[in-house]
């Protein structure tokens, strides 16, 4: 499957986040996104699924050369696209085992979900993730620690075996041990026919992962792109060195979004 | 056999088919002393009974109708008949049943159900019971489940024990309504000891336009017995607005468990306004399991008396608003003795511009001790032109008591439609699973059965309600 992100704009309330956003994910690849908080990683991986709140102003996003940005969001799911969320949502009331079992009958077909094998599939998953198998039967995401939410995300990207996947910041709040885990789960997806962007702030999933491609994004843009490097430069000097670098003016708006962005460094 | 039976679209009610009236008796219009008499005839009833309706007569005369809860203002008592016969005998096998009543039951599915997991079946069709059959061994253990009417003649002691003293006809204006003219419903007497280990079943369903179904259960559960009660209610579509205005009283002596459940689904047209209450003797148990879908208005409280030390009380309301409906309905329990316990668990849905209110009362007598009582409402709003109403009362009058009240209201948001979405969900079935999720906790208690009909239901409920 190949992405193709071309001048990607778009909007939340009238205020616009990206301006003009262009990636292109061949498939076999993984791509590392990185940027200051606010920049609009999120939105970016919100717009690709077509989340309600925000208003596409221009641009083309290309699934094999079809454009997908009329798709509903469950027509994007079923074309094979996966995102594991930044923030996962709680959904009281139903168990993982079930909404698992569903969602894959749709995404995979039903015919490759029957009974037991399913059944077996999920429980050698969740050990993979290193998850108790009890969590079959509790509730999605409900009462979850963040860690635990964040290995269910990765526990559902296993089991729906997408072609093209979305980590949105998977890494983040991880203990050393789930952070390799969640690194072996995408290691594991990782193949010819599979392509993803991982979008993270750090380093050290990276190290696990090694992307093909690292590229920086920065007031609703990506400013540049490159290998491992970036990433070390990076970590060594922080955003600061990128506006020296690329000599980039930043308006009022992306000022208070930079501020922002290192505080929270 | 001519049957004009209407088209069932799927997503729209499904149980809106009616047979022509082909009833063999109906009062007129209205209600007067004259069609309490008339249905008295016909019952050929013990003087001891016409008199209790008649009294009853002046006090739903006497009585205001309801200054709270749902809007009654359109219902016409002048426009509804009170009585209507649809055949002159009652069976004990479905061949027996006029054709076109029983095809209305195939249709509902209670023969098959009677055939898999019930110990006995009821089958109310307008006024009376058309079919009451209980299994033999249950018999021969001395269980009693007939209609009222039968009962007032064969058991005559033990209806005038316990008929109307959980329910007094002054209780309100319905029930004093009931009481007056009451026809068919239940009488089920669970001897010492004698646990009903599956359930027994009454259906009720309305065919008559404009019409008004009082029926009046009776349950008493002897020492240490156990029974389990299922109600499922249907009717027609109509242009006109029908009432079903019941009285359920339910008697549990010490040591015995009774579990009433209602899968009601009126449709659209039907003002259900229902009296039900139990009391609970030392350590004994009542539960009601109430799931309020359909109806124009509902208005209906289940409720427990706790009069003997360690009498438990449980209720679970389920409530589903939909278009044009309201559904007023909650519980109460009220604690007279020392060592009792309730827990109250309200879900409710209100969509498409309905209302859910819940209204509960938890009340605890001066001079008891180790009173416990949990109260859990929640509501899910699906859309931003639906209702839901929270009213907790409480009036605590011990210092040993222990109450816990939680209400929450919820929405579906647009967060968790998108997180299902992008599993792959389209919107309605996303939709769907919220709210099921949402029951869930509930549905876990029915048996398995009534918790498949309940989401089937749910299921009904949600169709086309999303883009
Ligand atoms: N409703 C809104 N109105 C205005 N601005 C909004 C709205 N919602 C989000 N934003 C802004 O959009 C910008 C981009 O947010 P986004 O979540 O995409 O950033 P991010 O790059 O994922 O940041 P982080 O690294 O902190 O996760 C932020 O400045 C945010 O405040
Ligand atoms: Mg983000």
């Amino acid at each position: 499957m190949k992405l193709e992100i071309k001048d990607l704009k778009a909007q939340i309330d009238g205020t616009p986040i990206l301006n003009g956003v262009d990636l292109t994910v061949e498939e076999g690849r993984i791509h590392a996104l990185m940027g200051p908080n606010g920049s609009g990683k999120s939105t970016l991986a919100n717009v690709l699924f077509g989340h309600p709140s925000y208003e596409v102003t221009g641009g083309e996003v290309l699934v094999d050369g079809q454009n997908i940005l009329e798709m509903e969001t469950h027509e994007r799911a079923q074309l094979g696209l996966f995102l594991a969320f930044q923030y996962p949502v709680e959904v009281p009331g139903v168990t993982v085992g079930r909404f698992l079992k569903r969602a894959s009958e749709i995404v995979r077909g039903e015919d490759q979900v029957k009974g037991a094998g399913f059944i077996k599939e999920l429980r050698k998953n969740l050990e993979f993730m290193g998850m108790d198998q009890g969590f079959i039967n509790r509730y999605l995401n409900d009462g979850f620690s963040g860690g635990e939410k964040k290995r269910m995300e990765i526990l559902q990207m296993l089991t729906l075996k997408p072609r093209f996947a979305v980590l949105d910041e998977t890494d983040s709040g991880l203990d050393i041990d789930a952070l390799r885990i969640v690194a072996n789960g995408l290691n594991r997806m990782r193949g010819p026919e599979f392509g993803a962007v991982v979008i993270t702030h750090y380093q050290r999933i990276l190290d696990y992962i090694k992307p093909d491609y690292v590229h920086i994004m920065y007031g609703g843009r990506i400013i540049t792109s490159g290998g491992k490097e970036l990433v070390e430069t990076l970590e060594a000097q922080g955003y600061e060195w990128l506006r020296k670098e690329y000599g980039i003016e930043l308006d009022e708006e992306e000022e208070a979004a930079y501020e922002h962005g290192s505080e929270a460094r | 056999m001519s049957t004009e039976v209407k088209p069932v679209d799927i997503g729209e009610y499904k149980y809106g088919f009616h047979y022509p009236d082909r009833s063999v008796y109906k009062t007129q219009k209205g209600l007067t002393e004259q069609v309490v008499h008339e249905i008295s005839d016909h019952k050929e009833e013990p003087e001891w009974m016409r008199e209790f309706r008649l009294k009853s007569l002046q006090a739903f005369w006497m009585k205001p109708m309801p200054n709270w809860g749902a809007d009654l203002s359109e219902l016409n008592f002048d426009e509804i008949t009170y009585y209507a016969r649809p055949t002159d005998r009652q069976s004990r096998n479905w061949d027996d049943v006029p054709q076109e009543i029983k095809e209305t039951y195939e249709r509902l599915g209670i023969p098959e159900a009677e055939q898999k997991y019930l110990a006995g079946v009821g089958a109310q069709y307008d006024s009376e019971m058309v079919y009451h059959n209980i299994h033999k061994e249950l018999e021969d253990k001395g269980v009693i489940f007939s209609d009222p009417e039968t009962a007032v003649r064969e058991h005559p002691e033990l209806v005038k024990k316990f008929f109307g003293t959980v329910i007094p006809p002054s209780d309100n204006k319905f029930a004093a309504l009931n009481s007056a003219v009451w026809s068919g419903g239940s009488f089920v007497y669970v001897p010492p000891g004698v646990k009903v280990d599956i359930p027994l079943q009454a259906y009720f369903r309305i065919n008559s336009e404009s019409f008004g179904q009082f029926e009046r259960t009776l349950i008493i559960a002897d020492r240490d017995s156990f029974v389990h009660y299922v109600e499922g209610c249907t009717a027609p579509v109509y242009a006109t607005d029908s009432l079903h205005s019941a009285v359920v009283e339910i008697v549990a002596l010490e040591g015995a468990r009774v579990r009433y459940t209602t899968i009601q689904n009126w449709s659209s047209d039907v003002y259900n306004l229902v009296t039900k209450r139990g009391v609970a003797y030392d350590n004994a148990t009542v539960e009601w399991v109430d799931g309020n879908l359909g109806s124009k208005r509902t208005m209906k409280y289940p409720s427990v008396w706790l009069m003997g030390d360690g009498a438990h009380g449980e209720i679970l309301s389920i409530a589903f608003g939909g278009k044009g409906q309201e559904q007023d309905t909650g519980a109460k329990c009220v604690h007279t003795a020392s060592n009792t316990s309730s827990v109250i668990t309200s879900k409710s849905i209100s969509k498409d511009g309905g209302t859910a209110s819940y209204r509960g009362q938890i009340k605890v007598e001066p001079g008891l001790e180790n009173v416990k009582s949990h109260v859990e409402c929640d509501a899910l709003i699906l859309d931003p032109n639906s209702k839901s109403n929270t009213y907790p009362y409480m009036d605590i009058q011990s210092d040993d008591v222990s109450i816990e009240h939680e209400a929450r209201v919820s929405k579906i948001s647009a967060e968790q439609l998108f997180y299902l979405m992008s599993r792959g969900l389209d919107e309605a079935e996303a939709s769907l699973m919220i709210v099921n999720g949402f029951l869930d906790p509930l549905v876990k208690e029915l048996p398995m059965e009534y918790a498949v009909e309940l989401n089937r239901l749910i299921e009904l409920e949600m169709e086309g309600s999303v883009g």
